[in-house]
């Protein structure tokens, strides 16, 4: 047993070949994306809206489509059910998600310069609960929007989670919800970056048994 | 009696029977023109598929109709003459709420009718911009319908000396003004009561150049020119050509009273006005003109040059000017002919003082000097309007049909029949620089049998034909609300429209954003309602007044959703608003009926359209 996290241990002051540190560098470039494009993006139609209302979720806002006048479109017609206005002062997501992303990003650049396996697997692990504790955020957000309903709302509706990933109808809307942009970006940068850890961790693998032999 | 008495009696009856019966039968049951109509009748196949616009698709033009003594302006699209929509223009319209806000009824004024006849889409270099429709009315006033929300901003006049403006509003190449005219010549100013029997040299006719603002589109008084008492009838401006100068026609060149259908229509030669719109301002900023009225109107005996008289048979109605400008045509409605002048030869007629007479100081031009040509159209020309390549289309009423036919040629070469007695008539594009063929319809006063009846009050018809081939042919019928007169026609992509008013664009000082901000002020005895219509309250949604107190209701429509209009209907105080998305209303009212009274949203918004209402008690 100690053997084994003697020989792990060594393994993490591995220092990173030359392309496992660029590659990040190009994930940390890759999460800019968050700044300038939408995470998320609900797309809803409806017979009285066949051009669609369009809800972009950015890291730090909400942004309706048609110069902001969906999001007040959605919230207007929601207001018939008794949801909450969808509000950017309600996700506090907005004023962490940002910092965090940057932090993510400049420990990629830490891990890219100080170059060893360890730091690589600690920025991995930080980028991978954060990743999944978004999602589960979004995800709750999107459900207690959909199960905190007023109970004076004049159109009574089964409390209902609305989509996350796909589509679904809800009344007459059809509501399609997919990652955006910014999303695919992020998940590339987690690409890139578990490439370079499963690659590192193998040449080091590969490094011990000729140590070994 | 003897028996061959009785014979010849009974063989004069039956003899006098067949006779009757014969003679009757002489007579066709259908015109001969039956046939030739029935030619003018399309394929109607091609006819069904050159109009048919499949649900979804839209139009190719806007089609501008006057309504005429509704006072309104209907919009049609082209092809398929679906009527889009109404504008109400010079008579209150409660679909739209218009002339119950306290803005429309300031700008209505006291007249609550107005007879509207003349579209004239503004100009940039003769060619139409897609900004702004000028109509005219009789009581002497010219209205401004905005085209980006399709609303009427304002409406100038009555203009002072102007009586009954017919022949206007006619704008020039590039929307410096519109026109009036006096139809019916009167004792200026306004309000001097002479007897008829001084009519040749007590009444005058006025014609006017109204300014109108490059930027705004805001009119403003421009120039006036004092005319003998003749009738004038319609107008038109010069263009590229022609540039400078506004032609109108005159009938009663006989100075006649009573009864005008005889005693107008003695002499052979009546007129069309040559004005110089330029020189008639440059004077009347100088200060040259009299003041009548409350404005400077000149005289034009002592502003020579600022009018002129052409010659022109008989009792002419329609004057236009062709797309290049070159030719100025006139219709006489009593003739066979409607007759093309030269500009060019009037240019050189005025230069050469080549006149025939004089009317009040109006030097008239030598008729033969500069007619070009007398086209023989058909019986009773009115209007003509064109297309490219040189064609002209000239209605004709008392025939009954458009007469096609060539400029500089003067060869005619087509005619289709018009069901029935044809006015104006609109191509597309067709008085401006560039006329674009293709379509053209015919404005017809009668349309009895072309309808499933709907009693006395009959609509008028419209009719579609095609003109982008050598032969014209008759596409579609459409029946129009009373009453067309003119009526413009423009390519759909040149006006640019919003849907909702932008809340950035709303500086109304009583506007409001917000349900918190709505609520009830007082002062003194006057209140003020702030109010927020939006799906699906109208908030507040009640209020108090006392007995006699002043109320201004303030309603601002939040909305910024295509479509979303919000109404407020008053019940037993007359009153009916509409509020566009974006946009904020005001009605002023006394409260003089005690009681409880509803309000609620009159135009359907939402699901809970219903549920929009609330209460105003007034104790």
């Amino acid at each position: 047993m100690h053997a084994f996290f003697v020989r792990f241990n060594r393994r993490l002051t591995a220092p990173l070949d030359l392309w496992p540190r660029l590659c990040l560098v190009v994930a940390a470039l890759l999460l800019a994306a968050i700044y300038f494009f939408p995470l998320w993006n609900m797309t809803m139609f409806a017979p009285q809206y066949p051009e669609g209302l369009q809800l972009d979720i950015f890291s730090y806002s909400l942004v309706g489509g048609n110069g902001g006048q969906d999001l007040k479109e959605i919230n207007l017609l929601n207001h018939y059910i008794g949801m909450r206005d969808l509000a950017v002062e309600e996700f506090t997501e907005f004023k962490w998600l940002p910092f965090v992303v940057g932090i993510i990003g400049l420990l990629y650049l830490r891990a890219s310069v100080i170059g060893t396996l360890g730091s690589l697997l600690d920025v991995f692990v930080v980028n991978l609960y954060f990743s999944l504790f978004s999602l589960w955020s979004f995800g709750f957000k999107l459900y207690s929007y959909g199960h905190t309903l007023a109970p004076t709302a004049s159109v009574k509706v089964e409390p209902f989670m609305p989509p996350m990933f796909g589509y679904k109808q809800l009344a007459n809307f059809e509501v399609y919800s997919y990652p955006a942009l910014a999303s695919y970006a992020m998940g590339l940068s987690t690409l890139l970056v578990t490439v370079a850890l499963v690659a590192t961790w193998r040449r080091t693998r590969r490094d011990d048994t000729t140590t070994a032999s | 009696m003897n028996g061959t008495r009785v014979r010849t009696a009974i063989w004069a009856v039956v003899g006098v029977a067949v006779l009757a019966v014969t003679v009757n039968r002489c007579a066709p049951s259908a015109p001969k023109g039956r046939q030739e109509r029935a030619g003018a009748t399309s394929d109607v196949a091609v006819a069904a598929q050159k109009t048919y616009v499949a649900p979804g698709d839209l139009d190719e033009y806007y089609f501008f109709a006057s309504g005429g003594h509704s006072g309104q302006v209907y919009v049609y699209g082209v092809p398929s003459m679906r009527h889009l929509s109404t504008i109400p223009v010079f008579t209150p319209y409660p679909a739209t709420g218009y002339g119950f806000d306290d803005e429309s009824k300031k700008m209505l004024g006291d007249l609550t009718w107005g007879d509207a006849h003349h579209p004239a889409l503004s100009e940039t270099k003769g060619d139409y911009d897609g900004r702004w429709l000028f109509i005219n009315e009789m009581n002497g006033r010219v209205a401004r319908i905005d085209l980006r929300d399709f609303k009427t901003k304002q409406i100038f006049g009555p203009v002072p000396n102007v009586s009954g403006n017919h022949g206007s509003a006619f704008v020039t190449p590039n929307t410096e003004y519109s026109i009036m005219a006096s139809r019916f010549s009167i004792p200026l100013p306004k309000g001097t009561a002479v007897e008829v029997g001084k009519y040749a040299t007590e009444y005058k006719g006025v014609v006017s150049g109204i300014r109108i603002d490059p930027t705004s589109g805001e009119m403003s008084y421009g120039w006036q020119v004092l005319m003998p008492p003749f009738d004038y009838d319609l107008g038109d401006a010069g263009k590229l050509a022609s540039d400078g100068y506004v032609f109108f026609t005159a009938y009663n060149a006989e100075r006649a009273t009573g009864k005008l259908e005889v005693t107008a229509s003695q002499k052979d030669r009546d007129y069309i006005a040559v004005v110089d719109w330029r020189l008639a301002q440059k004077a009347t900023d100088e200060g040259k003109g009299d003041m009548i009225g409350g404005v400077k109107v000149l005289d034009p005996k002592k502003v020579p040059g600022v009018v002129y008289l052409m010659p022109m048979g008989k009792s002419p109605h329609g004057v236009d000017v062709s797309p290049d400008g070159k030719y100025i045509i006139g219709s006489g409605k009593l003739q066979g002919v409607t007759v093309a002048f030269n500009w060019e030869k009037v240019q050189t007629a005025i230069r050469n003082k080549d006149f025939s007479g004089e009317e009040d100081g109006i030097p008239v031009l030598k008729y033969e000097s500069i007619k070009d040509a007398e086209i023989p159209v058909g019986l009773g020309p009115l209007h003509t309007q064109f297309g490219p390549d040189g064609w002209a289309y000239t209605s004709l009423f008392v025939d009954s049909a458009i007469a096609k036919w060539k400029l500089g040629t003067w060869e005619v070469v087509d005619k289709v029949p018009m069901s029935y007695s044809i006015g104006h008539l609109s191509s597309a594009e067709g008085d401006t620089v560039s006329p674009d063929g293709k379509y053209l319809v015919g404005l017809n006063k009668l349309s009895h049998g072309r309808h499933l009846s709907v009693g006395p009050s009959q609509p008028e018809s419209s009719q579609l034909v095609d003109i982008s081939d050598e032969k014209m042919k008759l596409l579609y019928d459409a029946f129009t609300e009373p009453e067309p007169h003119y009526a413009q026609m423009i390519k759909a992509d040149k006006i640019k429209t919003i849907e909702v008013y932008p809340q950035a664009e709303n500086k109304h000082p009583l506007a409001i954003w917000d349900v918190k901000d709505a609520g009830v002020t007082r002062n003194g005895n006057k209140v003020l309602v702030k109010m927020v219509a939006v799906r699906s309250t109208l908030t507040p949604t009640d209020f108090e007044l006392k007995d006699g107190d002043e109320v201004t209701v303030a309603i601002t429509n939040i909305e910024q959703t295509t479509d979303e209009l919000h109404g407020f209907g008053l019940l037993d105080y007359n009153i009916n608003i509409v509020v566009d998305p974006g946009e904020t209303k005001t009605v002023t009212f006394k409260a003089n009926k005690k009681g409880v009274y509803p309000y609620y949203c009159t135009n359907f918004c939402s699901a809970l359209h219903q549920e929009m209402q609330g209460y105003m008690i007034v104790r």
